[in-house]
């Protein structure tokens, strides 16, 4: 295990790609470092489902799974192996801002990185966004990429 | 299912036809005629009374059901309500299955199928016959069906079928079916599909006709009146649109939408109450009352028990099966959390839900008193009397109406969308039995689910009391087989649970949040 860990936020934007990018920077000059990537679904264990989406769940969330896996985590990871970083990465479901918090407590993280994405809707305006919520909660450091 | 072939040939005649406004009359009358011909016998088996009584044997088989499981488990009602509530906030819940069904989701998906116009509609007609004091009893069938909820749902978990593309089919057939080879009891087959039968029967009365029946007496009660197959179809092109075309967004604005119109429902009858917060020592007063002496209710307090007691269960659905279904499609590793949930159902529904109903009718003082002695005055049909004549949806409506004259307009919404969501959850739980018994696959589904849609419009066309009588028979026949079938299998239950509560006591089932 290295002696720091980084924690990536990543959600197939932009925003993620360049929240990597500062990582990588970032890792290169620490040198002994772990890239820890995660990738979160919304999801609330609150909301109203109908009796056939609930027998559906199981199935539509290894789908998400797999997908949050091809699309985006797989391919991030193949590129850090590729630079020669040490690099790990999970998908979970759940709130992003707590998901993000609780990993990087998991793995004793030096801090959080994120991209920054802006308020998109009413609930971002009313709650705050996700990367306003992590910093306002996080246990660690957080780096918010604009 | 005879009686359905003439009808639908008449709709069809009728439809295209110049005289749609004059015939549309007839065929209500026509409707209701056949309908009550063919179900008749059935619902006379069902309702027969007790020999030598006008007690129902029905009521008293659910009754004693519901008394025998308290007391085997323990009350578990009184015992795991707050542990239900901790899972239900998923203080239990391992973050590592965070995105299957949650507790919560469990609960909120098969409430919204009882949460309805048994709350509304059915509550009424209970007092509306039986008056206040059916409230007494009604709440008391509403603590005691807590306990055959729980039981019910464990055994559907636990019995479920999980399929490799990871969906799963749960619900009374199946525990009847592998519960009794476990259990090494012959016959499990059969009542599977005498479940499944009633089931079917179940979704396409109570979880149907009696859905768009209440809803067009409410839509009618508003705009004035009009022919009832006309709200059918709009009905039941809807219902098509969600179960058939698969338009999600649909289903989703009412999953949305029917837990504000609950919470609203609630908070307008609190309002209410509040505003004629001297009269609630008084209505308690006419509700036990009433609960002993009848009040002058047709048949006494036996007449008031036998209300109260049957509201409750076609409210709750406790021990008829239904909720078994709902609750099958969580993943939980122990059974018996899904049984612990589901406890609730029948107190949130019945226990406080139906109480604000029947607390805002008794306060309204739309039923008729006699000030000499008291009591209510009966009409020639045996009900209580009401001002404007009112019965069913329309006496709630009434009742919220003296209190928030505007009220009746989002009740009118609250009804429809209540109707609408309950035919959704019953359009599930038909679809399984169905699948169960013709076998899974795509053109069997559809089959049922066209008749489905068929039934919303035979429901809004028929009269009140053929449809009521008929869909509470059929949810009255599944609770005949599940029950049998849960005295049967509830040393099952009661390993599990003990098990269960043994380990959370031991700290080996852990708290995941503070």
């Amino acid at each position: 295990m290295s002696k720091t860990t980084l924690v990536v936020g990543l959600d197939g934007s932009p925003a993620g790609e360049k929240a990597l990018a500062f990582a990588k920077r970032q890792a290169k000059q620490m040198g002994d470092c772990t890239i820890a990537l995660c990738y979160v679904i919304e999801w609330s264990p609150f909301t109203f489902q109908t009796p056939e989406e609930n027998e559906q769940r199981h199935k539509r969330r290894e789908e998400e799974l797999k997908l949050a896996h091809d699309r985006v985590l797989d391919p991030a990871l193949a590129s850090l192996k590729k630079d020669g970083h040490t690099a790990t990465g999970t998908v979970r479901h759940g709130d992003a801002a707590e998901i993000l918090d609780s990993f990087a407590k998991e793995l004793g993280a030096e801090q959080i990185i994120v991209g920054r994405v802006g308020a998109r809707g009413l609930k971002d305006r009313m709650f705050g966004s996700v990367s306003g919520r992590l910093v306002a909660s996080a246990a660690v450091p957080v780096t918010i990429i604009p | 299912m005879k009686y359905s072939i003439p009808s639908l040939a008449t709709a069809a005649a009728l439809l295209p036809g110049a005289t749609l406004a004059q015939d549309a009359a007839g065929f209500d009358a026509r409707v209701n005629e056949v309908f009550a011909n063919s179900t008749g016998w059935f619902v006379n088996l069902i309702f027969a009374p007790l020999p030598g009584t006008s007690f129902p044997w029905i009521v008293l088989w659910l009754v004693v059901g519901a008394t025998v499981f308290t007391i085997y488990f323990g009350f578990i009602q009184l015992r795991a309500f707050s542990h239900a509530i901790s899972l239900v906030k998923g203080d239990y819940s391992d973050p590592n299955d965070a995105g299957e069904v949650s507790h919560f989701q469990a609960l909120a998906t098969a409430l919204s199928g009882t949460v309805g116009l048994g709350n509304i509609a059915g509550v009424a007609v209970a007092v509306g016959i039986g008056g206040p004091g059916a409230t007494f009893w009604m709440i008391l069938a509403g603590l005691m069906g807590m306990a055959s909820k729980f039981t019910e749902c464990t055994l559907g978990v636990k019995y479920r079928n999980e399929y490799p593309d990871g969906t799963v089919s749960g619900g009374p057939m199946y525990y009847m079916t592998k519960g009794f080879d476990e259990r090494g009891y012959p016959g499990g087959k059969i009542m599977a599909v005498l479940f499944a039968i009633f089931c079917i029967g179940g979704a396409f009365g109570g979880g149907n006709m009696f859905q768009a029946n209440q809803a067009h007496a409410q839509i009618s009660g508003i705009v004035g009146d009009y022919p009832g197959w006309i709200t059918g179809i709009v009905f039941a092109l809807v219902v098509f649109a969600v179960i058939v075309g698969g338009i999600k967004s649909i289903a989703r604005v009412t999953e949305k939408v029917v837990p504000f119109m609950g919470l609203l429902y609630v908070g307008t009858a609190l309002v209410i109450l509040l505003m004629n917060y001297d009269m609630i020592g008084w209505a308690f007063g006419q509700i036990f009352a009433g609960a002993f002496t009848g009040l002058g209710v047709a048949g006494g307090f036996v007449g008031a028990l036998i209300q109260g007691f049957k509201r409750a269960a076609f409210s709750n659905e406790a021990g008829v099966g239904s909720a078994a279904i709902a609750h099958s499609a969580v993943r939980t590793k122990e059974p018996i959390t899904e049984g612990v949930v589901s406890l609730l159902e029948p107190f949130i529904d019945t226990v406080v839900i139906c109480t604000m109903t029947a607390l805002v009718i008794t306060i309204s003082g739309v039923q008729m008193i006699d000030p000499e002695t008291g009591l209510f005055i009966l009409g020639d049909d045996g009900k209580i009397m009401t001002e404007g004549g009112v019965q069913g949806v329309q006496l709630t409506s009434a009742a919220f109406a003296s209190g928030l004259s505007w009220f009746p307009y989002v009740l009118a919404i609250a009804v429809v969308l209540f109707a609408f969501s309950t035919m959704i959850s019953w359009s599930y739980y038909g679809l399984k039995a169905w699948t169960y018994l013709f076998g899974e696959g795509k053109t069997n589904e559809l089959i049922f689910k066209l008749l489905f849609c068929f039934f919303v419009v035979v429901g809004a066309a028929a009269q009140l009391g053929a449809v009521i009588d008929f869909s509470d028979a059929m949810i009255f026949a599944m609770a005949v087989v599940n029950i049998t079938a849960l005295y049967l299998l509830m040393p099952i239950v009661k390993r599990e649970m003990n098990s269960y509560f043994d380990r959370l006591k031991s700290g080996e089932i852990k708290r995941h949040k503070a």
